[in-house]
């Protein structure tokens, strides 16, 4: 009798859960699961504007499907997005997870730790098609980084940046890592403000290396962080779009190797092709959800035992 | 393990919601354009659309009376409006994107050319046009030589004969502006005020320098084909100057001069005259005589100024009237630093020609505004005068152009108008398509790269221009 009534006010008590969901769950139908049916619907059709001519849906099945996957271009940008998003992405993680180390160890005691704070998060305030026109305005063939390292007499004539591939690649990289490593630093700093300081001094006493504390003790702790900082970094670098892009002016410039995969959804909007933008949306989507489960199964591999 | 998969649930849920703010916009681009100005309709609409569709029926017999009190006019940028400014009577200005012709509002609605963006919102509009309310019914459209066809060979366009604009009113029009905008069937569905055959645009200082001449004749035969062109450019490498901006610069020249059309029925093809640029533009690049970036940017622009070191432009009347920083103190332009012959070869670039909106409420105005402004030869000259364009009317034209006292600030007192007209003249623009404007661009985007060294042969990026073709036009084959 008893246990039975504490069921039903545990049930009622739930039930405040569930509505307290209920604005979640009405946006994300509105804005997220219903757009990604009907992405999946239409990437079966064909339907574009032929200058100002409707043609289609003409349903294809899986034509679109096989055109995108049999073309080359599709691999390439593929592997261009990754290339850029690991590029970024290392020094990203390894800075933040030095400065977070840093930041959280009460025995530095940093000073002016909030002014850092403040400073490293900033890039990311900034725009990013803004931070891609900045950089490109610096380093053009004429532009301030090409003036400063004339007048040192580093270089004879201006480096061109935006013809190598290797450079404007590096710049696509950095760029990606400066604006997103203040972001991923508060992130593991949260992280390891949460590890009980007693494990710390336990590790001290125990006449534990820095090293060991960070790789014993740190790390572990740090894992399901780690793993959601990862993921979502993998996601966003995916979708990598308005650097690159404005930096490239949409053209993927030098030889298309700094297309993304996105970049290529843009280019079929001259011809507001519906059928191969879906059919590209649905293969993003496939791939990101394999990544991340790849991701996420490396991470939590450790846990079974 | 629950825990396990409630987080394999949230992260992959996570992944889907943050996916389909990619996906959506490939699906959801169309209906919000559409949808919007529709529900506005239904306040507005009945009253004001029965004499639009009045006007698409009966206006070859008689225009009905003006209903419209917004007339509204797209463009890319600021050009055409500054000419209604300047030579219509009675627009008055009321702020930076309205205007007044009597007691009609302008409405602007000004788009820059960047990433298509002007023609995709165009599309919208014109799309929407059965749907929209009266006060957003676009009425006047502007475009270009490089997607005219786009517009003109469609039921979106109005003929200029609908508006009342006789054959006797456009007589002295050059032949070739004409033919940009007359559809397939022969129908004339646009008019412009301006010409624009190309020039080579020199930098005065710099060729008495290195040539001991700047007069004009001497500068040609220096220049007059393009060995002889790749010759000078050695010479004034030599002294330090660049021949021209960047490889781009010539591209207009050759892209003119070509026989074949891109695109033939579905199948793109590349004329021989393109392949020539490549080459000779590699050469150019190779010998470091001029430099690859692209056009209008900072890199480019520099040569409008002493320290830039560029010998010359190619380019028709607006580039020297509205581009090369004449208002600037200390420009080449400023100083009246230019001259301006013919170079290796003949070409026009760009234009811009006004077009009618099937649907519009405000035909008589639109007419009046083609009427005044591409065929009344005092507003033309008017123009010539003051804004040094070229226009579009041969008697005006070729009457200035023996005049001796008309002469071009910018090109230190020249006279560059015979020139012109004998330009305007050999203008031939059959092989306009629908689709030129992207494919130019495409092809430009891939040679750039070949002409940079990123890719070893003509064959590669040959095969990257059809890449970019086909990801830009389903319907296009190679």
């Amino acid at each position: 009798m008893d246990k039975k009534k504490s069921n039903s006010n545990v049930v009622k008590f739930n039930r405040w859960g569930y509505i307290f969901l209920i604005p979640f769950f009405v946006t994300y139908v509105i804005f997220s699961l219903i757009p990604l049916c009907s992405t999946i619907y239409n990437s079966f059709f064909e339907n574009y504007r032929s200058g100002l001519k409707q043609i289609g849906p003409n349903f294809v099945g899986i034509n679109n499907y096989i055109n995108l996957l049999s073309s080359p271009e599709i691999w390439k940008y593929l592997i261009n997005t990754l290339i850029m998003w690991v590029g970024g992405f290392i020094p990203q993680i390894t800075i933040a997870l030095l400065l977070a180390y840093w930041f959280s160890d009460p025995s530095l005691r940093l000073k002016g730790q909030r002014f850092f704070k403040t400073v490293i998060y900033m890039p990311n305030l900034i725009m990013a098609s803004a931070f891609s026109m900045l950089f490109f305005a610096l380093f053009s063939d004429s532009g301030p980084v090409n003036q400063i390292l004339l007048s040192l007499g580093f270089i004879k004539e201006p480096f061109k940046f935006f013809q190598y591939v290797i450079a404007s690649r590096a710049l696509v990289m950095l760029m990606n890592f400066l604006m997103w490593f203040g972001n991923t630093t508060i992130l593991l700093m949260a992280g390891m403000l949460g590890i009980d300081s007693s494990l710390y001094e336990a590790a001290q006493v125990d006449g534990a290396t820095a090293s060991q504390v960070f790789f014993k003790i740190t790390m572990p702790i740090l894992k399901p962080i780690f793993t959601y900082v990862l993921i979502t970094s993998l996601i966003g670098g995916l979708q990598m779009f308005d650097v690159p892009q404005i930096l490239t002016n949409g053209r993927g410039n030098p030889t298309d190797s700094l297309t993304t995969v996105i970049m290529l959804l843009n280019r079929y909007l001259t011809s507001k092709d519906v059928g191969r933008g879906g059919a590209l949306s649905v293969f993003l989507f496939v791939v990101t959800g394999i990544l991340s489960l790849v991701v996420f199964r490396i991470n939590s591999s450790k846990d079974k035992d | 393990m629950k825990k396990k998969v409630l987080g394999l649930l949230l992260s992959t849920t996570m992944v889907a919601g943050m996916l389909s703010a990619c996906g959506s916009t490939a699906t959801t681009t169309e209906t919000p354009a559409a949808e919007t100005p529709a529900a506005e309709t239904q306040t507005e609409a009945p009253a004001a659309e029965t004499p639009a569709a009045e006007a698409t029926t009966e206006a070859a017999a008689e225009l009905p009376a003006d209903e419209g009190k917004v007339l509204n006019i797209s463009a890319w940028n600021e050009e055409f409006k500054s000419r209604l400014t300047d030579h219509y009577p009675g627009y008055e200005v009321v702020d930076g994107t309205t205007g007044k012709i009597g007691d009609v509002t302008v409405n602007w609605l000004i788009t820059p050319n960047e990433e298509n963006a002007y023609q995709n919102r165009l599309d919208e509009l014109l799309l929407a046009q059965d749907s929209a309310a009266a006060d957003d019914k676009v009425d006047l459209f502007l475009v270009e030589a490089d997607y005219a066809v786009k517009y003109t060979d469609t039921d979106y366009t109005l003929p200029v004969k609908d508006l009342g604009i006789t054959d006797e009113d456009l007589k002295d029009q050059y032949a070739y502006t004409q033919a940009v905008v007359t559809d397939s069937n022969g129908v004339l569905k646009g008019t412009s005020w301006q010409g624009c055959p190309g020039v080579m645009i020199y930098n005065r200082a710099i060729a008495k320098e290195v040539f001991g001449t700047d007069e004009p004749a001497d500068i040609q035969a220096k220049f007059s084909d393009w060995d002889k062109f790749f010759e000078a450019a050695g010479e004034l490498d030599k002294a330090g100057y660049d021949v021209i901006s960047s490889t781009a610069d010539t591209f207009r020249v050759y892209q003119n001069n070509a026989k074949l059309p891109w695109v033939d029925g579905t199948k793109i093809q590349v004329d021989d005259n393109l392949k020539k640029w490549v080459e000779d533009s590699k050469k150019l690049a190779d010998a470091g005589y001029c430099n690859t970036w692209g056009q209008w940017g900072e890199d480019w622009n520099k040569g409008f100024y002493p320290e830039g070191k560029v010998f010359a432009y190619f380019g028709p009347a607006w580039l020297i009237d509205f581009c090369m920083a004449a208002d600037v103190e200390g420009s080449v332009a400023h100083d009246g630093g230019w001259a301006a012959t013919e170079g290796p070869q003949g070409f026009y670039w760009g234009g811009t020609w006004i077009c009618a909106a099937a649907g519009t409420d405000n035909a008589n105005l639109v007419a009046d505004i083609m009427r005044k402004m591409t065929c009344d030869p005092e507003v033309m000259k008017d123009i010539v005068l003051k804004d040094n364009d070229f226009v579009n009317n041969r008697p005006v034209m070729e009457g200035l152009a023996a005049d001796t006292s008309y002469s071009n600030a910018v090109l230190g007192g020249q006279n560059p108008l015979k020139m012109f007209c004998a330009g305007a003249d050999n203008i031939d623009m059959a092989n306009l398509t629908a689709y030129d404007q992207g494919l130019l661009g495409d092809f430009q985007t891939a040679m750039g790269d070949y002409i940079n060294g990123n890719f070893a042969t003509y064959d590669e990026a040959l095969e990257q221009f059809y890449t970019l073709a086909l990801q830009r036009y389903p319907e296009l084959t190679r």
